[in-house]
């Protein structure tokens, strides 16, 4: 009998999550619509509701309510299972991330593998949908996904261990409850600046949208999906900034924890504090889609193979040695920075050099002028 | 104890797989209800810009990036390695943690190797 009370309870609790997640979505569509409007000096939506604060409503119903298009040359099995592939996974991995102390659905020894080990599994979903889809862009845009993804798992996986390694656990909580002294973004600036871009490649936001790039395979593996099946994958994407967000703040930046707070009033306001700060970050990952242009896809391979792959290798090894040796913090600190000092060093450098490589000599329009009166 | 958490755990984890499908069936089969449902044609192509696609469009592609995934193999099963030793190298004797830093050096001489064989440009 307990059993079947235990089972209601979780049930209930992962329905909540499920609305929870789909109003944080809402909201994130909204939020996302208005500030590119801002940072492109429009107005972004205004017309339904109270600045347009119901758009993403009316969009939803739009999207179930749109005529699903299939293709006969579908492979329908796989077309109908892949959205569900990519949705559920990102879905999965909310059960154990916590949003204040002791809220959360299932506080897990193995969290943070967890959470990994099921966020790689979207890969697949992606792939079957471009193949399924039976069109050579989708047919690119999924092996593109599969060749960026697998990619930038590492540097992900590997910023997640130097954390791991500092907090001595992989439980959520415990990592958020050790930041209490100092957070980790201070140990390890070099850590975050890894997790936070191989998460941007990891979700697919705009410098890394490469398997979705509009204007190359238009949409990738996401060009014949239409109406509910299309508004899935979008769910996914959503969820996984924010999840990205959510694990930047709870890994890097305190979580709930606020100078300041302390006692009963961690658990309440925290709750608060956590999505202040998870907004934040969201808010500096539509900055980056509205300022910067997409990247050429080998440059994307390049980047995460030459730069981030050896980068994360060389942040465990500085974590590695500042635990067992016991250096003081502020000397890792220093090593962190200089390290992204010199890399933003070495690439602004090699920018310079490219721009020379591929100057292109523009005839003068004088010179012409004096030929033709010739 | 323990048997017991790993059960809640699995159960948890089991529920929120169920809740997402059935919630994403139950959108599938209201958008089933309230779409229109027009064949024609047109609409059944897939989608080209502007001219008929070939009924044929599983196109072959140069699987270009089959030695990154043979290099993500490898540094994905290092990482099966290095997670249980990020957790207990404190604990341990001193050479745990000089295997890992030599375990990571073959690694990285790994991909310096591939790197300087130009497997790692995409071109």
């Amino acid at each position: 009998m307990s059993l079947i009370i235990d089972v209601g309870m979780r049930v209930s609790l992962i329905l909540g999550l499920l609305t929870g997640l789909s109003v944080v979505v809402l909201s994130l569509v909204w939020v996302e619509r208005k500030f590119l409007g801002r940072i492109q000096m429009r107005m972004g939506p205004m017309v339904v509701g109270p600045y347009g604060l119901l758009q993403p409503v009316a969009d939803a119903i739009k999207l179930v309510a749109k005529e699903d298009l299939l293709s006969p040359w579908v492979d329908r099995i796989v077309y109908w299972i892949a959205p569900l592939a990519v949705f559920i996974p990102s879905f999965m991995i909310w059960v154990t991330i916590p949003i204040s102390r002791d809220i959360v659905i299932r506080n897990m020894d193995m969290g943070l593998f967890y959470i990994i080990a099921f966020s790689v599994l979207s890969i697949v979903g992606l792939v079957a949908a471009g193949w399924a889809s039976s069109n050579k862009y989708a047919v690119l845009g999924g092996f593109r996904a599969a060749a960026q993804l697998i990619s930038y798992e590492i540097p992900l996986i590997m910023a997640v261990l130097g954390v791991a390694m500092l907090a001595q656990s992989l439980n959520l909580q415990e990592i958020v409850n050790q930041q209490d002294t100092y957070v980790y973004a201070l140990v390890q600036p070099l850590g975050l600046l890894i997790f936070f871009i191989a998460g941007l490649a990891e979700i697919g936001r705009t410098p890394f949208d490469i398997h979705p790039a509009e204007s190359e395979v238009v949409g990738g593996p996401f060009v014949e999906y239409s109406g509910a099946h299309w508004s899935i994958f979008f769910l996914a994407e959503y969820i996984n900034t924010f999840a990205v967000a959510a694990l930047t703040v709870l890994m890097f930046l305190g979580g709930w924890l606020l100078p300041g707070l302390s006692g009963g009033a961690i658990t309440t306001v925290g709750v608060l504090v956590f999505f202040a700060k998870t907004y934040l970050v969201i808010l500096i990952i539509f900055w980056f889609r509205g300022t910067f242009p997409r990247l050429r896809i080998d440059q994307l391979m390049s980047f995460g193979w030459k730069m981030l792959v050896p980068l994360s290798f060389l942040n465990i090894i500085l974590t590695g040695c500042y635990m067992f040796y016991g250096w003081p913090a502020w000397l890792m600190s220093i090593i962190s920075v200089t390290i992204l000092a010199s890399v933003f060093w070495l690439v602004s450098k090699r920018m310079n050099n490219t721009k020379k490589e591929y100057t292109v000599h523009i005839y003068k329009p004088e010179s012409l002028e004096v030929k033709n009166a010739g | 104890m323990a048997p017991e958490v790993f059960t809640i755990n699995y159960l948890t984890v089991a529920i929120a797989a169920i809740v997402g499908f059935v919630g994403m069936s139950i959108m599938f089969a209201a958008s089933y209800l309230l779409s229109p449902k027009k064949k024609s044609a047109l609409k059944d192509m897939s989608y080209e810009c502007g001219i008929p696609p070939s009924p044929y469009t599983w196109s072959q592609l140069n699987m270009r990036y089959y030695i990154f995934a043979i290099l993500f193999l490898i540094f994905d099963v290092e990482a099966v390695f290095l997670f249980p030793w990020a957790l207990v190298f404190l604990n341990s004797v001193d050479a745990v943690f000089y295997e890992m830093l030599l375990f990571i050096g073959i690694l990285l001489f790994g991909i310096v190797y591939s790197w300087k064989k130009g497997t790692l440009q995409w071109n």
